[in-house]
């Protein structure tokens, strides 16, 4: 009996393979200068928060070059597990792109060591620095100065003198935001209590719902959060609480989150902390086509050249005030924001 | 007779998987994508060329062990779900070891990692056997327990004991520690295969012999068949209920040992649980927990998860349409009973027409 299923499956695999040899393989086609692909980093590219902003750089500047998606033009490859990482590079790598980002810090050690197997290929790593290897472009934000003022923007916003911040994976790139939340929350109001939550994850959203609906019950009015999809969670909690006649805020992370916050009479988004990953997409991607590709180096973007910010949702005209002045004051070096 | 049901035992894996395919086709067309094209894709993308091919088998190598460790457990009458906290810790412990014994001779070094991950599996998986055997606990609460224990305990380890300040993943274990040797990668373009195949289908193996050919072997099987009649017939009960938990932990710990070693080269912290523990479940529902046949289902479920990455790659379909292939399969599987019904009726049918069809023993 035992024979007898290994001979079918073997005949059904055969016929697989018969059909792969018919296929027309279409990565056999040439690639282009101006073709780039991303990697997500375990969200999709609709996770409304950090691959979503690159992907739509990506494609804003495909559109802008006259490019599809696809191959010889644009595209995407989604991370289901941290070890689809290579797999998904390597896939593209094949398909012929030849600038091929990581979007995010858990994808440093795929991209490094697809760099070293193929050094004619334009590596771009995001929110991590690659060392000695000159085919990868390392990118990173200063998000401290962005998170600062979303804490500003809390302080100036709060009425119990209580609020929070909600995070995913506690790791460098995360504490940046927690710190300048706090040094900002401090700025304005040394004596505004914050509590810092962890959700351990960026893609629960039932965790970041307790977690938030827990700290409006801890009377904490304003949350900022910088958890990639588990802030939808934090959404939902916000949103249920002021549908409950309690006055509470989000500011969201990453990308303009006015959207995640609208409900039925209102809206619970206050600002957000803007990082425009989709730009330095834009810009590395509009660097390679020319040709002059900042392998080896690291870009870092900041409030001054507009690639951290904030954007003013549901501020009142005095928050909003502050906010823009603590702004020029980071811009023109009278307040330096520390990462740590 | 023995003919017919063999052909029966197959006749459901296939026509599920025939009908997982179809239903991924029918959805692909309603949403205007071309499915013949993406199926080629998916074909090309996983088995299409050396390298993808070792991206499969690769890909298979965990899920065989995870498969199998499920089958162990389900064969004595267990539902073990704690295959991906199992997984997790032999992923965890093999990484340990290499990190602390750089200086092992290389093959010391890789088969002390490989019974270290094994052994922290086994732990895991055991303590929920002991609670079963002694105390009645339900395992699979425990195991469902057990795994987040495992996550959070394992998250909280790599965090404060493995890794720099600040980073969230350990240094990479040393190179001769590794499953993947340069031979290997130039002879698949650069692909993650790697040995731990090769150690896999060992296992299944040893396991079909263990299953067939030993005293343990056959005393887990007839406890999953009877419990009471094999305690009447002298089995020791507790004892096969705590060995078989713990060989099926020791060769989920052993997937996660051959990934960490093998695929991933180092640990980081986890969002979630890996999903090639439950998906090994669904491996070995697939293969009716045959070992054998669970070489295959991992075939099987590795090809359509490698090349489903190549789905969108190649054209504008969104790869989450593999997800749903792989959700029906399983689901067709689930519901066997409707086909073996409709299969058994056809039986009787052609039975009453040759009336000497039942008597060939």
């Amino acid at each position: 009996m035992k024979k007898k299923v290994v001979a079918v499956l073997a005949a059904t695999l055969m016929v697989g393979t018969f059909l792969v040899g018919c296929g027309n393989n279409s990565a056999s086609s040439k690639g282009t200068k101006h073709s780039a692909a991303l990697v997500t980093d375990g969200g999709g590219i609709d996770d409304k928060s950090f691959n979503q902003s690159a992907w739509e750089g990506l494609k804003s500047w495909g559109k802008s070059e006259g490019l599809k998606k696809g191959i010889n033009g644009y595209n995407y490859a989604q991370s289901n597990d941290d070890s689809d990482f290579l797999p998904n590079i390597n896939k593209l790598i094949k398909a012929k792109y030849a600038t091929i980002f990581g979007i995010g810090y858990k994808l440093d050690n795929a991209i490094s060591s697809a760099a070293k197997d193929n050094p004619k290929i334009n590596f771009a790593i995001i929110d991590s620095v690659v060392k000695g290897r000159k085919n990868v472009a390392s990118v990173t934000f200063k998000t401290e100065q962005s998170s600062f003022l979303a804490g500003v923007a809390a302080a100036e916003t709060t009425k119990t003198g209580h609020v929070g911040f909600v995070g995913g994976i506690q790791s460098d790139v995360i504490k940046t935001f927690e710190a300048g939340f706090k040094q900002g929350v401090k700025a304005v109001n040394p004596k505004i209590k914050v509590d810092v939550k962890y959700a351990g994850s960026f893609t629960k959203a039932d965790v970041g719902q307790s977690l938030a609906t827990a700290m409006f019950n801890n009377n904490e009015d304003v949350i900022f959060h910088a958890a990639g999809g588990t802030g939808a969670g934090v959404f939902t909690a916000a949103k249920n609480a002021a549908k409950n006649g309690k006055k509470v805020w989000v500011v969201g992370v990453d990308q303009d989150q006015k959207a995640d916050g609208a409900y039925k009479g209102g809206n619970v988004t206050l600002a957000s902390a803007v990082k425009k990953v989709g730009t330095a997409v834009k810009d590395l991607s509009k660097q390679a086509a020319k040709g002059n590709f900042p392998g080896g180096k690291t870009v870092t973007y900041d409030l001054k050249d507009n690639g951290v910010g904030i954007i003013n949702d549901n501020m009142s005209a005095s928050a909003w005030k502050s906010v823009q002045q603590y702004e020029k004051k980071i811009e023109n070096g009278q307040i330096t924001v520390s990462p740590k | 007779m023995l003919h017919s049901r063999s052909l029966k035992g197959l006749a459901v894996p296939l026509i599920s998987i025939a009908a997982g395919f179809i239903i991924g086709a029918i959805l692909m067309l309603m949403f205007g994508y071309d499915p013949i094209q993406n199926y080629q894709n998916l074909f090309i993308g996983s088995l299409g060329d050396i390298y993808s091919l070792g991206e499969t088998l690769r890909n298979m190598t965990p899920l065989i062990l995870t498969a199998l460790g499920f089958a162990v457990s389900s064969k004595a009458g267990f539902f073990n779900i704690g295959g991906p906290g199992q997984y997790l810790m032999g992923w965890f412990g093999a990484i340990v070891f290499a990190l602390n014994f750089p200086n092992l001779p290389t093959v010391l070094l890789i088969i002390g990692s490989l019974v270290c991950g094994a052994l922290l599996g086994g732990i895991w998986s055991l303590i929920a056997g002991f609670l079963r055997a002694y105390f009645g606990t339900s395992e699979v609460i425990t195991t469902i327990m057990l795994n987040y224990i495992a996550l959070y305990f394992i998250n909280f380890a790599v965090k404060n004991w493995l890794a720099s300040k600040g980073s969230d993943s350990s240094p990479n274990i040393v190179k001769k520690a590794s499953l993947n040797t340069e031979f290997l990668q130039k002879l698949t373009n650069n692909s993650t295969f790697n040995w731990g195949f090769f150690i896999a289908l060992i296992t299944v193996f040893v396991i079909w012999i263990y299953f067939n050919k030993t005293r343990s072997g056959f005393e887990v099987r007839s406890v999953g068949l009877n419990e009471v009649a094999s305690l009447y017939a002298g089995v020791n009960v507790k004892r096969t209920i705590v060995v078989a938990m713990l060989v099926s932990g020791l060769l989920a710990g052993l997937g996660g040992a051959i990934d960490g070693l093998g695929n991933f080269q180092n640990i980081s912290v986890s969002n979630n649980l890996p999903s090639v523990g439950f998906n090994g479940m669904a491996v070995a529902l697939l293969a009716a927990e045959n070992p054998i046949g669970i070489i295959f289902a991992a075939l099987l479920f590795s090809a359509l998860q490698i090349g489903g990455l190549s789905i969108s790659v190649y054209s504008n379909t969104p790869s989450e349409i593999v997800d749903i292939v792989i959700a029906s399969i399983i689901f067709f599987v689930g519901i066997k009973y409707v086909f073996e019904a409709a299969l058994a009726k056809n039986w009787r049918k052609k039975q009453r027409k040759t009336p000497d069809g039942g008597m060939d023993k």
